[in-house]
C-alpha cells in the first residue's frame, strides 16, 4: 500500500506538528494533559451536582471513571478537529507536491496521539496512587484503543474531505464537538439512564468508552454485544470515510 | 524496451472559472434558487475553460525537454498533471521511474522550524529517505551557502536565503526524472548560475529533465528539445533554437502609432546571407529592413533606432539618425535598411523604430518592440556589451597563447600568430 511507502512522510509531518506545538510554548508537556484535566474538573462538578440531587455520595471510583473516559474522549475530539483542518491548512502541499493525501489526516491523528500517550502515562501514575488495581481484563485495552483509532480515522477523513469542499464544515464540527460531550457517556454512565441505556450506547464512541471503563475500573470484560457493535461501526466508519476520501482525492488540488 | 520515460497522450484539461460554492451556507440557498427559478442549463458551460487541448509529447531517458510559452498557456498545469496532483479531463499520462517535482522552492517549509529541521521536512516531502538526508546534510548546507544561519527559524530568513536553501535541498534529491517549474526565477544571478550548473550535471548522470521557464537563455542552455505551448495547445515541439525563435517571432507587437500618412512596418532581421534570423552570435552583422511612409519632408525628420534589453528594459542604444535627403518624393512608400553589428552578449533584445519630426517636436510614427532577437554565446557569465577581447600570454617575450572570439562566437586558441603584440 502506498501508505507504507510514504510512512516517513507521515512521521515527519506528525513530528512537525508536535515540534511546533511545543517549540514556543511555556507550558511544555503540560499541554498534553490540559484538556483532559479540564474535562475531569467539569465532570467532577457534574458528579457533585448529581450526588446532591440523588443523595448518593461520590467515591474515588467515580473520579477514576471520569478520568479514564476523559482521556480517550479528548483524543477523539482533538483528532477530529485536527483532521477536519488537515487538508486546508496544508494547502501548499496539496497543490504542489504529490503524495497520497490520506497522510495528512493520518499525521494529524498521530500528532494528537503523542499528547495522548503523555496523558496516559500521567493517568497511569495517578490510578496507581488511587489503588484502582490491575486485572487481566486490561488485555482488552489494545483492541478498544485500535477501534477508537479506526473510527476516528474514518470520521476524520470524511470531515477533512468535506471541509475542503465546503469551508464552513469546520465551524459545524466545532459546535457539535463542544456539545457532543453531553451526548456521550463521559461525565455520566450510560447505565444511569436505565432503560434508555441502549440509546446512549448507540453512539459508537460512547460504546467504546464504556468498554474501556468496564475493563479498567470495574475489572470486567466488556459487554459482548456492544463490543461487536463497536467493531462493526468502527470498521464501517473507516471504510466509508476512506472510500469517500479516495474518490474525491483527485479534485483536491483544484478545489482547495 | 522503450527508452521513453514520460508520455503525454492526447491530454485535455478543463477548469472552472469564477466562484464555486465553497461553503454549505452558500450552497444550500443556491440549490434552492436553482430549483425554484428555472434557469437555462447552457449557462454552466460558460464557466469552464480548457487549460490544455490535446497535448501529446514524449520524453526519452537522459533528455532535457523545455516547455515555454506565454503566461496562461498551460505549462504549470502540464507539470501538475505529470506529478499527479491533477488528473487530466481526457487523455492519458505515463511516467516511469522515480520522479521529483520542484513546483515551488521551499514547499512545505514551516516558518517556526529552523533551517536544519526544514531540511529534513522538505527533503522527506520531496521523496528522500531520512537516512539519505542525514548522509547528505553537510553537502546540502554547504551548497546553500547559509551555514551560519542554519539553526535559525526560517521565518527570519530573507527571500534569497529561502530560495537558496530550498533549491539546495531539491538539488540533492537524486531522482530519475526531474520536473522543474520556474524555480530559477528567484535568487541572484550567481545563484541562478549555480542552479543551471547543477541541472547540467544531472543531465550528465542520465537524469531526464522537464524544464518550464520564461528564461529563454537557460532553456537554450539546458534543453536539446523544447515544446511551445500557447493557450493550451502544443504549437510546436522540436529543436530548441527553432522553437525559441518561433516563440519570440510569433509574439511581435503591432506598431503603435501609425495612420495612412505615416507608418513603419514590414520589419525583417536578416543575417549576411539575407536569411531571416532571430538568434545571433556576438560580432554578427545584421540588417534590419523595413518599409516606411512619411508625409513630412525627410530633412525635418529623424529615424530613431532603439535597442532595449528585455529582462530589465535597459536601453542598449538610442540613435537618432538624421536624413541627409533634402527632397522627398510625395508620399511614396520607402524602404529602409539599417546594418549593424551585434556587439552584444547573451541576452534577449528588442528593436524599436520611430520617426521624429523636430519642428513640431512630435513622433509621427512609432513602432515599439518591432522585432526581437536574442544573442547566443557561452563566452560570458553576464553583461551586455561585447568588447571583442583578445587575450595574449607571453613568457619572456615569447607568445605562449592567444585566445579570441571567432565569427561563430566561440573561444578559439591560436599559438601561431606572434605578430600582434
Amino acid at each position: 500500500m502506498e501508505l507504507v511507502e510514504y510512512r516517513q512522510l507521515l512521521y515527519i509531518l506528525a513530528w512537525r506538528d508536535i515540534k511546533i506545538r511545543y517549540k514556543q510554548s511555556v507550558m511544555g508537556f503540560m499541554w498534553a494533559i490540559l484538556l483532559p484535566m479540564v474535562i475531569v474538573a467539569a465532570g467532577l462538578l457534574m458528579k457533585l451536582a448529581f450526588s446532591f440531587v440523588s443523595g448518593k455520595s461520590m467515591d474515588s471510583s467515580d473520579l477514576a471513571s471520569i478520568m479514564v473516559k476523559a482521556l480517550p474522549w479528548s483524543l477523539f475530539i482533538t483528532s477530529i478537529k485536527s483532521c477536519t483542518n488537515s487538508l486546508t491548512s496544508n494547502s501548499n502541499l496539496v497543490t504542489k507536491i504529490f503524495f497520497p493525501r490520506e497522510i495528512l489526516p493520518g499525521s494529524a491523528i498521530l500528532a494528537n496521539l503523542f499528547d495522548f500517550m503523555v496523558a496516559v502515562l500521567t493517568l497511569s501514575v495517578i490510578l496507581v496512587f488511587m489503588n484502582t488495581g490491575i486485572s487481566i481484563y486490561l488485555f482488552w485495552l489494545p483492541l478498544l484503543f485500535v477501534l477508537l483509532l479506526i473510527f476516528t480515522a474514518g470520521v476524520g477523513m470524511l470531515l477533512a474531505c468535506a471541509n475542503l469542499f465546503f469551508r464552513d464544515v469546520k465551524y459545524i464540527v466545532d459546535v457539535i464537538l463542544t456539545f457532543a460531550i453531553f451526548f456521550t457517556p463521559v461525565f455520566y454512565d450510560a447505565s444511569m439512564f436505565g432503560k434508555w441505556e441502549p440509546l446512549f450506547m448507540l453512539n459508537p464512541v460512547g460504546a467504546i468508552l464504556e468498554s474501556i471503563k468496564a475493563v479498567v475500573i470495574l475489572h470486567q470484560s466488556p459487554d459482548m454485544t456492544w463490543l461487536a457493535y463497536s467493531i462493526v461501526s468502527s470498521v464501517s466508519a473507516l471504510m466509508f470515510g476512506w472510500i469517500v476520501f479516495h474518490r474525491a482525492e483527485f479534485m483536491f488540488a483544484e478545489r482547495i | 524496451m522503450s527508452d521513453t520515460v514520460l508520455e503525454f497522450d492526447g491530454v485535455w484539461k478543463k477548469f472552472r472559472k469564477g466562484e464555486c460554492y465553497d461553503s454549505l451556507r452558500d450552497l444550500i440557498p443556491a440549490v434552492f434558487k436553482k430549483t425554484v427559478t428555472a434557469k437555462k442549463r447552457e449557462e454552466l458551460i460558460d464557466t469552464e475553460f480548457w487549460a490544455l487541448r490535446d497535448v501529446s509529447f514524449q520524453l526519452k531517458r537522459g533528455e532535457a525537454l523545455g516547455i515555454i510559452g506565454p503566461n496562461g498557456s498551460g505549462k504549470s498545469t502540464s507539470l501538475k498533471i505529470l506529478s499527479g496532483i491533477l488528473r487530466p479531463t481526457r487523455g492519458t499520462m505515463m511516467v516511469k521511474g522515480r520522479m521529483s517535482a520542484l513546483i515551488e522552492v521551499g514547499a512545505g517549509f514551516h516558518q517556526d522550524l529552523t533551517g536544519r529541521e526544514n531540511i529534513y521536512l522538505n527533503g522527506t516531502i520531496l521523496g528522500m529517505k531520512k537516512a539519505d538526508i542525514s548522509k547528505k546534510l553537510d553537502e546540502i548546507i554547504e551548497f546553500s551557502g547559509i551555514s551560519d544561519f542554519i539553526d535559525t527559524p526560517v521565518k527570519r530568513y530573507s527571500s534569497g536565503m529561502y530560495a537558496r536553501l530550498g533549491f539546495s535541498i531539491a538539488a540533492h534529491v537524486d531522482p530519475e526524472l526531474l520536473l522543474v517549474d520556474e524555480v530559477l526565477s528567484v535568487g541572484d544571478m550567481w545563484f541562478q548560475e549555480k542552479c543551471i550548473k547543477k541541472m547540467l550535471s544531472f543531465k550528465e548522470s542520465g537524469i531526464s529533465i522537464i524544464f518550464v521557464s520564461h528564461n529563454l537563455a537557460s532553456v537554450n542552455l539546458l534543453c536539446e528539445r523544447t515544446a511551445l505551448l500557447k493557450k493550451g495547445e502544443l504549437k510546436m515541439i522540436g529543436e530548441t533554437r527553432q522553437v525559441i525563435s518561433e516563440y519570440i517571432h510569433g509574439n511581435t507587437d503591432a506598431a503603435e502609432l501609425k495612420n495612412e500618412k505615416n507608418a513603419i512596418w514590414g520589419a525583417k532581421l536578416l543575417d549576411d546571407r539575407r536569411q531571416p534570423c532571430n538568434i545571433v552570435s556576438p560580432q554578427q552583422c545584421l540588417s534590419l529592413e523595413f518599409k516606411f511612409l512619411c508625409e513630412k519632408a525627410l530633412s525635418e525628420c529623424q529615424l530613431g533606432f532603439v535597442v532595449n534589453r528585455i529582462s530589465d528594459g535597459l536601453t542598449i542604444c538610442d540613435y537618432n539618425m538624421t536624413f541627409n535627403y533634402t527632397e522627398n518624393e510625395a508620399n511614396g512608400e520607402m524602404q529602409g535598411k539599417i546594418r549593424f553589428e551585434t556587439n552584444l552578449l547573451r541576452e534577449a533584445y528588442v528593436i524599436t523604430l520611430h520617426i521624429y519630426h523636430y519642428p513640431s517636436a512630435t513622433h509621427i510614427a512609432y513602432a515599439k518592440n518591432l522585432i526581437y532577437f536574442s544573442v547566443e554565446e557561452r563566452l560570458s557569465c553576464n553583461g551586455t556589451a561585447h568588447l571583442n577581447p583578445i587575450l595574449q600570454i607571453k613568457r619572456a617575450d615569447e607568445l605562449v597563447a592567444k585566445i579570441y572570439v571567432n565569427t561563430k562566437g566561440n573561444w578559439v586558441e591560436d599559438k601561431s600568430d606572434i605578430t600582434l603584440m
